[in-house]
């Protein structure tokens, strides 16, 4: 038995920050931000928006696009460094947004590869007859944790949330995953600040080595992605697309390259939405199904990277 | 077989996008042939892939010419 992609969605806010918007209020430009990250514009929550809000529209689209009723749902998984409370988790928030109770749902903390984590669990769920229908959720309001005087980070973020809806299937679908984890290197990329008698304690600002994540984030996901094909079997040649996280123009390049993958391959969002974390896998794989690039039967990479160090891939037939 | 000189250049070029000739043994990466800090993460990379070493990060930060990458690469070969 498989798990296998039933549909997708993803939801994105109205409200776009342009670099030429964010150039006047930190000293930075267009060209600047363009030709180091690949990032044209990115979107942002309003106030109001909360991640579940975010999760609950993605959600829907992909149970619309998967043809399922909310009610087949048995399990919920969202995927976010941003969750809306310190508890209860925003799964929970989700479930019974959509109506709905009884069954499990719970919020898997990965940062950036946290879509990759979500959906190695529910996959491994499915396989043990512990789900048949879940939904998998990549949500984030990281403008909630931007600090927005910082100009070698605030211009690199997003807000967004994607979805899939994967279901028990006698057809192929995840064919393969691996995840690993390096808690060594939680220096480089993190955010420190926590909740303590009442008061935030530590920075509450994402902070970044942006150098030495670009290098630790380009050899660890090549490893991880050829390591996936190896498990499942399939050479670099046969995969028809890559989907990675999309933090940056140039570790996507890199990552590419490593993997002797053409950029016609290459599923790219980062230009539109920024980095928006866990979020950023299922909104390039939702672009990638319903601008048709990504068809019924082909072979899908999907590899991401984040604090913690934590990274993974999952390998798929779609 | 090339030499380290020649093998250092090659890769400086592919690297930095920059014709072979431009590339002095005196010539400065970010100041001379327009590296910015991520190709110069992605140059230590390439260097460690093609001589298939370790470069530490505060020893990176010191190679900021050509000239010192190839004592660098010269130094610390097949250590």
């Amino acid at each position: 038995m498989y798990a296998r992609i039933a549909g997708t969605g993803s939801y994105l806010p109205e409200h776009i920050l342009t670099n030429a918007a964010l150039a006047q209020r930190v000293d930075t430009s267009d060209e600047w931000i363009a030709s180091r990250t690949g990032i044209r514009q990115r979107h942002i929550a309003a106030d109001t928006e909360s991640t579940s809000d975010l999760a609950l529209k993605a959600a829907e689209r992909a149970l619309l696009a998967a043809s399922t009723a909310p009610e087949e749902v048995d399990l919920i998984i969202v995927a976010t460094t941003t969750p809306d409370h310190v508890f209860p988790s925003t799964a929970c928030t989700v479930q019974d947004k959509l109506g709905l109770h009884g069954f499990p749902a719970f919020d898997v903390q990965a940062v950036c590869a946290g879509f990759v984590y979500a959906l190695t669990v529910a996959d491994a769920m499915i396989k043990s007859g512990a789900a048949r229908c879940a939904v998998v959720i990549g949500a984030e309001k990281l403008s909630n944790i931007i600090d927005w005087n910082d100009r070698t980070t605030c211009v690199l973020f997003g807000d967004g949330a994607g979805a899939v809806v994967l279901k028990a299937s006698d057809e192929p679908g995840i064919l393969a995953s691996k995840l690993h984890a390096d808690g060594r290197y939680r220096g480089i990329l993190n955010a420190p600040g926590h909740l303590k008698q009442g008061q935030v304690e530590g920075s509450p600002w994402i902070y970044m080595d942006g150098g030495a994540v670009f290098k630790f984030a380009v050899r660890a996901l090549a490893d991880v992605a050829n390591e996936t094909l190896a498990a499942a079997g399939v050479d670099q040649a046969d995969v028809d697309w890559l989907v990675p996280h999309q933090a940056n123009l140039r570790i996507i390049e890199s990552t590419a390259k490593h993997l002797h993958l053409s950029m016609d391959k290459v599923i790219v969002t980062v230009d539109k939405h920024g980095n928006t974390s866990a979020a950023s896998i299922p909104l390039a794989l939702d672009e990638g199904v319903r601008t048709g690039k990504i068809q019924r039967g082909q072979t899908v990479l999907l590899e991401g990277i984040g604090g913690g160090f934590a990274w993974g891939s999952v390998l798929f037939e779609f | 077989m090339e030499n380290i000189e020649q093998r250092v250049k090659k890769i400086v070029a592919e690297q930095l996008g920059v014709p072979e000739t431009d590339v002095k043994n005196e010539s400065s990466f970010v100041n001379d042939l327009g590296a910015d800090s991520l190709d110069t993460v992605e140059l230590v990379m390439a260097l460690e892939e093609e001589f298939e070493c370790e470069i530490p990060d505060e020893d990176a930060e010191k190679i900021t010419t050509v000239q010192q990458a190839i004592d660098y690469v010269s130094a610390n070969l097949g250590k």
